[in-house]
């Protein structure tokens, strides 16, 4: 068991330093030369060679690759070039409603996600089946940003419910900070239960036809700990291992949510950036982002043993 | 024949004892489309997107970006069917217009990450030795989220459809070319790719012969299934403005403009929306009506 966590863990190094070296490469081959930058319009050639060895710039692709590891390794995420902090500055003052949304986001898509899943597989082939499959392939169509503004057209344009825009920090309240993110959670979450409700549902079709299945309703165990206890259980593994592929889903749909929304979060600080061009923040979002995504797969790998006590490593 | 498999009804028909008795083509793809109704909803639905798109000039369309100050942000009338945008320019004309950019990327997109995932998921299911790198160069391209992965190439290109559908191609190459693996590990293992090995038939005949006529079916349904997502995340550039250029009618920079007004004249963003999402569910249910068809089973490994 300790030697597959080792192993697993180990395993995740070479992904993130491909990662890395995806997001170095933006900055190197991006347009625009950072040297030329600094020395200003009426910088010599000379000055400008000057500062490009200063920094470092004129030094081979690989050994640049290296400091720039070992700075990340250390926390410097280098500085935004249009406001000149430090990027690492930027992301800690827009992290939190990221945060927020996404944490509700997931719990919202999974209570609702895995009833509906598990109610349709129990009742396959009848009208609720056919409702929430419908259900499912429409929130896979219907975009992010549509879904959001029809949300807050009806919600809060017209029945006046929910604000329509903004974000109020938690320290402010929780209901001031729910109300604010009840929207946008719905709008985000939408895809997530289509997907989770999906895969809930081919899961348990192939569960409940196992035996101990009718073994359990031939006792007479009550539907709902059938479906729920013995069932659910062993369907557990795929679920929640699309719960973290669909992570990437989420990471995506925030961006245009908060834009959607004008949320200040990551997803606002992404779109700004690319809109001026701003490599460093490009780079340290990604590269969050995606250390996110590969940590939290890396943790439902690891639960799985606790999902399902017959995998043992 | 009454009890006969749909995929045997729809695709190779059995050698029938009467000759005659055979129906011709046609019959056989009505009826399959009898079968499979959401082929026939999602394939009728796209192939009218697809000429709407083709004939947008003869659909009472004027000039898409035909800038015109003096008749701003119309509300929907007789002659401005779905209403004028902030620069004046008919929205009906630019969301008709819009259909060619969406299935131009879709189609692409689809096309394109096929045949790149195909060489790759060809390449390291069947090369022992490439396979061990190759799945952890594609584990680490799988973890940049695709929409990001994208977001950053169009950062260091200039906007334009070329740039778009490159870079959400790249973004979608890895799931195929994981997919394709997974199909060629388990073939290779199947009785008659043994025999052909034992038999002596080189890599590239085992290859065109016995493996890739197998990918076809589970490949044309994720291909659909891209071709989706290509139209959802091409809009989605577009909408947070790192598409296609602004002036050019495609549904996601519609949406981009109607944002700054949308609270008074929703119209702007709701006409490409619809159309957006009508699109997008027509291929996905295409993709899910393929998926029953060709092969039950394949639908739990996608």
């Amino acid at each position: 068991m300790l030697a597959f966590i080792v192993r697993r863990i180990v395993a995740t190094i070479p992904v993130m330093a491909l990662v890395a070296l995806f997001v170095f490469s933006l900055l190197y081959i991006a347009p625009g030369d950072p040297a030329a930058i600094i020395a200003g319009d009426q910088a010599s050639p000379a000055d400008v060679e000057r500062i490009r060895a200063s920094l470092g710039l004129d030094r081979p692709y690989l050994v640049r690759f290296g400091e720039w590891s070992w700075r990340i390794l250390q926390g410097d995420l280098g500085t935004s070039i249009f406001t000149n902090l430090p990027v690492t500055q930027l992301i800690a003052q827009r992290i939190e409603p990221t945060l927020s949304l996404m944490v509700l986001t997931l719990i919202f898509a999974v209570v609702i996600a895995v009833p509906m899943g598990v109610i349709a597989a129990w009742k396959a082939g009848t009208w609720v089946d056919k409702s929430a499959m419908a259900f499912a392939v429409l929130g896979f169509s219907v975009p992010v940003f549509v879904v959001g503004y029809l949300l807050a057209w009806i919600f809060a344009l017209k029945l006046d419910w929910l604000p329509v825009q903004g974000y109020t920090p938690l320290s402010e309240g929780f209901w001031p900070w729910l109300r604010n993110l009840i929207l946008p959670t719905v709008t985000l979450g939408l895809v997530y239960v289509a997907l989770i409700a999906r895969i809930t549902r081919a899961t348990m079709l192939e569960v409940l036809q196992q035996d101990y299945v009718r073994t359990a309703n031939a006792k007479g165990v009550a539907q709902k700990d059938v479906l729920f206890l013995h069932s659910l259980k062993n369907a557990a593994v795929p679920i929640v291992t699309i719960i973290g592929i669909g992570i990437a889903l989420l990471i995506g749909g925030a961006v245009v949510t908060e834009s959607v929304f004008a949320i200040p979060g990551l997803g606002r600080l992404t779109v700004d950036a690319i809109l001026r061009r701003d490599y460093p923040v490009i780079q340290g979002v990604v590269l969050l982002f995606s250390l996110v995504y590969v940590l939290v797969n890396l943790l439902i790998d690891l639960t799985y043993t606790l999902v399902d006590p017959r995998i043992r490593y | 024949m009454t009890l006969q498999h749909p995929i045997s009804a729809a695709g190779a028909a059995p050698a029938a004892p009467v000759k005659a008795a055979e129906p011709g083509p046609l019959v056989r793809f009505g009826r399959y489309l009898r079968r499979h109704p959401s082929v026939a909803i999602g394939g009728g639905l796209l192939v009218l997107m697809a000429l709407i798109g083709i004939f947008a000039p003869l659909l009472w369309t004027t000039d898409p970006t035909a800038i015109s100050p003096a008749r701003r942000t119309r509300v929907p009338s007789e002659l401005y069917w779905f209403g004028t945008d902030m620069l004046g320019r008919d929205v009906y004309s630019r969301v008709i217009y819009g259909a060619r950019v969406s299935l131009l990327v879709g189609f692409s997109v689809a096309i394109l990450s096929s045949i790149a995932g195909l060489a790759i998921g060809l390449f390291a299911g069947f090369m022992r030795w490439a396979d061990g790198i190759v799945m952890r160069i594609i584990d680490g391209w799988m973890s940049i989220p695709p929409i990001l992965l994208a977001i950053a190439l169009m950062a260091l290109t200039r906007g334009s459809i070329g740039n778009v559908i490159v870079a959400i191609t790249i973004a979608e190459i890895p799931r195929v070319a994981r997919l394709v693996r997974g199909v060629v590990l388990s073939l290779r293992e199947q009785p008659y790719v043994e025999a052909a090995v034992a038999n002596g038939a080189r890599a590239p005949r085992i290859i065109w012969r016995h493996i890739l006529p197998n990918t076809f079916a589970p490949m044309s349904v994720q291909a659909t299934y891209i071709c989706a997502s290509a139209m959802i995340v091409e809009a989605i550039l577009s909408f947070i403005g790192a598409g296609v250029p602004p002036a050019t009618p495609s549904w996601g920079n519609i949406m981009a403009e109607g944002r700054a007004l949308w609270q008074v004249r929703p119209h702007i963003i709701l006409f490409p929306a619809v159309f957006l999402s009508i699109t997008v569910l027509a291929v996905n249910l295409l993709g899910d009506g393929l998926r029953d068809s060709l092969d039950p089973r394949i639908a739990k490994r996608l």
